[in-house]
Formats: C-alpha cells, structure tokens, sequence
C-alpha cells in the first residue's frame, strides 16, 4: 500500500556499466549457466585478442615464404623455426592460423554492421507501415531463405569480385554474400517483434497524442523491438566464420597473398591428410571449431539467461544479510512473472 | 469449528521465490483451514500472497519457490510428498479451477475428450464409461444437451459455459476440495451470478469443500462462509462472513471494505445542457469490422446515438462484446467509423484523414485500460508525460517541459521524485495516475477513459476514482468514462449509456438509470451485481432469481 503513503523512496540504482548487455547477464547467471557464458567469453577474448595483435603475435607474416636463411620449405613438421610446421605452399602454419583470426573478425564485423542495420531499418518498415510493402519485403526473404545460404554466398561472391580478390575485395565478397543470407533474419526478426510492440497500448497512446509516425517508430517502436538481437547477432557470427570458411574451401575465398584464411589453407591441406601430415589440416580446422565455439557458447548461454522461465537463480543463501532482504514482503512485479 | 477432520489444514506455511532480486518472501507464516461443506474466500490485494498460498495446496509452484510449513489435504501432507503420490491426488483429493476459462481449455480437443483425459489419467475408466462420466459432468454443471455438446471444441461455448466445463473438469473425480483462483474475473457480471450459483450448490449437494480466491468482495458477500483477509503474506484475520462485513477487527480489513465502490445514487449535478455544445455527437453510428476474405464483417456497433456536452461525465456501461471500447477508440480515432455519423471536437470521424485530424488531438486525452502496457517501457515516466507537449510543439525537448510535467504529476499525486523513475518501477495505481496526468498534459477538452480501474485493487480504485472526480471538478473537461462496473459509473458519471449488443439499451441520468431501470437488460445488470454485504445480498440473490437470470 506504497500507494496512499506516497512518500518517494530513492532506489539504488547499480552503477552504468553493469546495466550494459553482456555484464548484466554475466552478473545474473549461476552455475551451469555461468561457465557456459565464462567460457564462451573467453574464447572470444582471445579470438578478438590474437586477432588486433596479429602483427605482434605472429613470428613471420601471412604470406612469407623464405626467412633469414632461405625459402621455409614445403610441408616441414614442426620444428623450433615453425611451431606448428609448414604448408604445402611453403607458408608457416603458426603465423597463418594467427593472421586469419584477423581476416574471420573483420568478415564478421563488416557482414554483422551490413545486415544489422540493413535488416533492422527493413524489418522495422515492413512491420510497421504493412502493406504491399511488407507482402513484398517477406516474399522476397522468403524467396532467399529459399536458397541453399552457401550457394547464395558463391553467387554474391563471384559477382562482387569475379573470383578473385585483393584483401578488402574478399572481406567484402564474403561479407556481402553474408549478409544477403543474414537480412532475412534480421528482418524476420525484428518485423515479429514490431508486430507485436505496434499493438501495445502506449504506441496507440502515443497515436491518440498525434505523434508522427516516425516520431512512433523510432522513438516508441524500434527500441523496444531490439531486445532479442544480442542473441542473433551471437549465433550469426558464428555462421558468418563458417561461410567465410567454406567459400575459403570451395576456392572462392582470399587469395593467400592477400590475407591468411582458414578455409583456403583447409583446402590445401586436402591433399596432406592421406599421406599423414597432420598439422597443415588440424590448427586451422581447430581455430575455425573454437571461435565457433566460443561464440556459440555465448549465444547459447544469452539465450538461456533472457528467458525467465530457462534461467536459474541463486538458491537462499542463509545469510544474514540475505535473511534482511527476504523479510521484505513480494514487489508485485516479481510475483507477477510466477503467478 | 472442529467438528469432523478438516479437508485442507494449512500449518504454518512459509513460501520463499528466488528471483532475480534476491529471495522474496511470499507467504510468511499462514495458518488456515478448510471444513468440508465450507466454502473459504481468501482476499487480498495483488501481491499479498494469496493466489500462492491456495496454489500450495496443489504445489501447483513453479520451480523457484521453496514451501516450509505443512498442507494438509486429508491425511497427507503435501509438502513432503513425492511426484508419483502428488499426481494421483491431484485431480481426486482436490482440483483447480483457472481463472481464465479460455486458456484453461485446450482449443484442438474436443470437450469431452479434455474431460476424459483426467478421468483415464487415474485409470479408473474406459473409454466408455468414461464418455458417459463426462456427459453425466456436464449435466451437472448445466450445459444443456450434453449428450451432443460433449463434442464440441472450446471456442462454440460461451465464456460462461467454458467456466462451467472447467468447473465439471474439477469436479470429474469428486475431489473434496476445489480451489478457484478467481473464478469469476473473466466473465460479465450476469455471467458472474450464474457460476457464483453452480458453485453455490455444488456445496449444498456434495459437500466440497471450497477455496475462493477473489479480490471481489461481492463475490464473498455472496458466496463465503468464511474469509481470511490476506496481506503482505500474512493472514490479519479470519471471521465468518457476516461477522467480517459487520464488525471487521483489522484495521486493514476496513480499509479494504471502505474502499469498495457501491451503488449508492450519488445525484451529481450536471451542466447545463442547454448552456453548453456538444463535444461528441453520435448519430446512427455503425462501426463494422472487416471480415477474413469471403466472409461478412462483424458488426460492433450499430444506430447508436450518443451526446457528451462540454464539461459533461458520460458513463458509457456494458459487458464485454456491447461495444463500448469500440465507440471508445472510434472517438480517438484508432478505429475507422464505418456509418451514420460521428462528430468529435467539430470534426466528422467518418472517412477522416488522420492529417486533419492531427491538430484537434490536442484537445482529446485517452486513458487505457492496462496501466502495465500503456507506458514506453524504455522511457521515464516524466519523458512519457511530456510526450504530447512536445509532439504538438508546446515543449522542445522532454528537458524542456520538466516544469509543466512537474505541476501535472503534482496534481495526480506523484510529486517530483517519480518522474525520474521508469514505468516498471512504479505500482498500477502509480501508473494509472501517471497515465491520467499525460492524458491533461495539454488541458484537453475531452478525456476518453477505457476502463482505467478494472486493472486495479479495490482500494487502489477507489483513490483513482476520487483523483479523477477531483481533477475533473478542476479542470472542467468532458469524459467518456467506460466501464463494466456499475458502481464506479455511480461514482463519477453525470449520464449514463447502458450498451448492449452494440446498440443502447438505456440512457439518462444516473439516478434514473440505476435507480429505476426501464429496460429489462438494465435490471439485470443491476440485479446480477453483487454488493459487499452478505445479508443484502442474500435478499438481492432471491430478486435475481426472479428475473430469470438463474440457469442451473
């Protein structure tokens, strides 16, 4: 009864930072959850980190085919010189795994950046003007959802760069074939929820005041429809690294004197596995897996913690300062989402 | 009152939720029991732990609450049972009645079928016997034909009917117990009295033993011998019904009592009509919804005549389907007139433009319905306010129009400190006194109010209610107020419209309208409405009944 005795209680609020998308989620998880989140954080990190500092990190450069004392020599074991060997084409293993962090980042940034705004801009208009507009815009997704993603992606890469490709011209091949596949998702996506925040009460409240349309659809509509994008955007760049690698498979990747791709080097090493040369295959195919990994770990564990109903919380502790803030009697709000 | 072994004995019970939050303690130490034969009302306002505290005679609890303390259901005791015993006693010891009867209904099964499902699930039937059982149900709880309509899907019964087959559905292996969680909630009023009664004499003949959940308190006027008065997770008292409504001792209790609207003939003097023009003028105004493809559209309103004069509190009354949100929204412009004529502040509705009618918004505020939904959730409450100031350029900025929000949320009772808050931090009746200070931002010549209580407490209703008589004294704006609730119509309106079926079935000054109905849809109405006192209503129940509302 706050309601008759209205004196403002001042709440604390926690401070910015912990209010920002991934913190807030780390500092609600426990448990099974919590690793899931920690690991798949981790790997990130050190994907995003090995990526930045490629240069540093890597002893020889991507596309280095002698040293000090000569040519490296074609598919050498590891060895002191090169860690992790040499490939076919007489490049170091170790400094090309490193280089290629940097290219999978940058595709998936530039394809994320694309098809985010893109898809966002999209769905929010089709959602909310409906129509023709939106009958067309769904048939035109749909119709590409239609496609097998991976020969959509051939197609796009051929037509922006004819096959072959300088370091840009590949990021952005693969980036934009990316993105034609990712679009409708995001258009998808972001349309359902429009649709559904459209017919909330105080977007026709805001009508019944005579607000604009695009007063409503930006300020009243768009930011409440992005609420499940951290999710996809997780799960897309863990799809955005293995098109790249798979265009890099088919050959319709980077050239290797532009930029290190694990995909390419994938390929490659097709040969080496039957006559046991195991380490031109296993480091690129183990970064592909683990940046996979990573991202899908944190997409997964993200999906979990933003539904109520899959979250675990902290058991009662039986403390007492934890005593204290049980003795206070239900808010509303929390009881609302049990009862 | 201990006369034989109590159906349900509830010791001491503690019910914890682990939320996001921390641990919050819903149920704090509840003793209570239930006689067979007895019907129990719990009451309380949301929030007070009441709907827990009936649900933990099932354990009908979601996975985050932890229970201390014993439920007794006969000999066992709930809380320590396992899954597989915890199954069978569900549906035979005691059974659950929802509140809302079309989600408690699977769509894609017949009703027959959901009613053998039970009965096979403690496998004491075939399929056969079975289908007869639930025939027999069905009678029982007076679906007329059973024998046909067994077959028939959810959506061909009416609200009032599927809360009858949710009710069989309960009672289909004779559980000694029920438990309604606001069984009458979802349903009109004339509906209302009719499940009260089956309820009723589902007692008197077999002798359940009943928990009503309710925050009605006609409804426990009517239909309980005992009511525990819940708050903040602790029961404050528990008396028979007509002691309680005499004589309550809690001081909550009062409160709670004083702050239910009843019928009393408030006589509130209009303006003169003659004096003043007509903000809303209806003439024959029909609004039709499309139909799907091929199909006719349906009718919401038709031929209805309205007038709301400057200044002037217009009740518009009906249950659900009449309409009356329909006119509602078609005088704000959010639903397209389709006939006759509609004309608000000057300008004709029909085939309007939204470009004309853009300008005359800023004399037209509308309240909704649920307080939990009509604010941006991503924006404070004085940025929400502030919306149609700077929509209509009275304002630059949010920032800018701090001042004049200031004063409005003065005036709704919610000095400054709350305008830094967002909407999810403030209670319902927070809100709703939010929602009617955006509504006067611009000192609007009409204020349209779709049901702006019925989401509420009682008691947070009443203080809503007197926000609104007051604000309206001072700012001379002219209302549309609609409603279901006739007591609240009583409370504020000047005239009332009742609505039925999309056309008027009575209209005229308060005091004619609920003092002496005419039309015999009115009386129902009225008759079917129960007051908060149990030995009046006792008497009013025997007048229903006479006006053929009774069906079982």
């Amino acid at each position: 009864m706050s309601d008759t005795t209205s004196v403002p209680t001042v709440q604390v609020r926690p401070p910015w930072w912990h209010r920002l998308p991934i913190i807030q989620q780390l500092r609600q998880s426990v448990g099974l959850q919590r690793g899931m989140l920690v690991a798949g954080l981790v790997i990130t990190g050190i994907f995003v980190v090995v990526a930045i500092f490629a240069p540093l990190l890597a002893p020889y450069g991507f596309n280095q085919l002698r040293g000090p004392d000569g040519l490296f020599g074609a598919q050498q074991p590891p060895s002191a010189d090169h860690l992790l060997g040499t490939t076919v084409g007489g490049y170091d293993v170790l400094s090309r795994v490193i280089w290629g962090a940097q290219t999978a980042l940058l595709v998936i940034l530039v394809a994320i950046v694309l098809s985010v705004f893109l898809g966002i801009a999209l769905g929010l208009l089709s959602g909310y003007i409906g129509g023709w507009f939106d009958r067309i815009t769904i048939v035109i997704a749909d119709a590409i959802y239609a496609f097998p993603s991976l020969l959509l992606a051939i197609v796009a890469a051929i037509v922006i760069s004819g096959g072959q490709s300088s370091l840009w011209g590949g990021i952005f091949a693969a980036a934009v074939s990316i993105t034609v596949v990712f679009i409708p998702q995001y258009l998808r996506v972001v349309r359902a929820e429009v649709l559904r925040v459209k017919s909330e009460a105080f977007v026709e409240s805001a009508k019944v005041v005579g607000a604009s349309n695009a007063r409503i659809m930006f300020r009243h509509v768009l930011r409440n429809s992005t609420r499940t994008l951290p999710l996809i955007l997780t799960l897309n760049s863990s799809e955005a690294i293995l098109t790249l690698a798979g265009l890099g498979f088919l050959g319709f990747g980077i050239e290797p004197s532009a930029a290190a791709e694990w995909g390419y080097d994938l390929n490659k090493s097709l040969s080496d596995v039957t006559s046991g040369i195991w380490w031109t295959s296993i480091f690129p195919g183990l970064a592909i897996v683990l940046v996979v990994l990573g991202v899908t770990l944190i997409g997964e564990s993200l999906n979990d913690l933003a539904d109520p109903r899959l979250r675990a919380r902290r058991k009662p502790a039986e403390t007492p300062g934890q005593a204290v803030a049980a003795e206070q009697p239900a808010a509303r709000e929390e009881l609302g989402e049990v009862l | 009152m201990a006369r034989t072994q109590p159906a349900v004995d509830i010791r001491d019970l503690r019910i914890t939720f682990d939320t996001d939050g921390g641990t919050v303690q819903a149920v704090r130490g509840v003793d209570l029991e239930v006689q067979p034969g007895e019907v129990l009302a719990i009451v309380g306002e949301s929030g007070s732990g009441k709907t827990v505290t009936a649900r933990s005679i099932l354990r009908l609890l979601p996975e985050t609450a932890t229970v201390k303390g014993a439920v007794m259901v006969g000999p066992e005791n709930v809380v320590t049972l396992d899954q597989r015993r915890l199954r069978q006693l569900r549906g035979t010891a005691a059974a659950m009645i929802f509140q809302e009867p079309s989600t408690a209904l699977n769509p894609v099964y017949t009703v027959g079928w959901q009613l053998a499902e039970g009965l096979r699930a403690h496998g004491k039937y075939t399929k056969k016997q079975a289908r007869a059982h639930a025939i027999e149900m069905l009678r029982r709880v007076g679906i007329p034909e059973p024998d046909r309509r067994v077959d028939d899907y959810p959506h061909q019964f009416s609200g009032g009917q599927k809360q009858r087959i949710v009710i069989a559905m309960a009672l289909a292996l004779d559980a000694s117990v029920l438990i309604a969680d606001e069984p009458t909630t979802a349903l009109d009023v004339t509906v209302q009295a009719e499940i009260l009664d089956l309820l009723r004499h589902l007692r008197d003949e077999f002798g359940t033993a009943i928990v009503l959940i309710t925050h009605n308190m006609g409804v426990v006027a009517d239909l309980a011998d005992r009511v525990a008065v819940m708050y903040q997770g602790e029961i404050v008292e528990t008396a028979p019904v007509r002691e309680l409504f005499a004589a309550p001792a809690h001081p909550y209790t009062r409160k709670l009592l004083a702050a239910v609207p009843r019928v009393e003939l408030v006589e509130r003097v209009a303006p003169p009509e003659a004096a003043t023009e007509a903000v809303v003028e209806a003439s024959g105004l029909e609004i039709e919804y499309p139909g799907r493809l091929g199909r006719k559209g349906f009718r919401a309103v038709h031929g209805v005549d309205l007038r709301v004069g400057a200044g002037e509190v217009v009740g518009l009354v009906g249950e659900s389907g009449s309409g009356k949100t329909t006119i509602g929204r078609a005088i704000a412009g959010l639903t397209a007139v389709t006939g006759g004529s509609l004309r608000v502040l000057g300008t004709e509705m029909r085939g309007v433009k939204e470009r004309e009618f853009r300008p005359k918004r800023r004399e037209l505020g509308f309240v909704f319905q649920d307080p939990a939904t009509s604010f941006n959730p991503l924006l404070t409450i004085a940025q929400c306010v502030a919306e149609p100031l700077v929509v209509h350029g009275v304002a630059s900025s949010p920032a800018d129009a701090r001042d004049r929000v200031d004063e409005l949320l003065d005036a709704v009772q919610l000095s400054g400190g709350y305008g830094d808050r967002f909407p999810h931090e403030l209670s319902g009746g927070q809100r709703q006194r939010a929602s009617l200070a955006r509504a006067l931002a611009l000192d609007p010549k009409l204020l349209i109010a779709d049901e702006p209580t019925s989401a509420l407490d009682v008691s947070v209703q009443a203080r809503v209610l007197e926000l609104f008589e007051e604000l309206q004294e001072r700012f001379g704006f002219a209302s549309l107020f609609i409603t279901h609730d006739l007591a609240v119509v009583d409370r504020i309106a000047h005239r009332v419209v009742v609505l039925h079926r999309g056309e008027i079935a009575e209209e005229g000054t308060a005091a004619e309208v609920l003092g002496a109905p005419r039309d015999p849809y009115t009386q129902r109405l009225l008759a079917s409405l129960p007051v908060p006192d149990p030995v009046e209503q006792a008497e009013r129940r025997a007048a229903f009944v006479a006006l053929g509302g009774s069906a079982s």
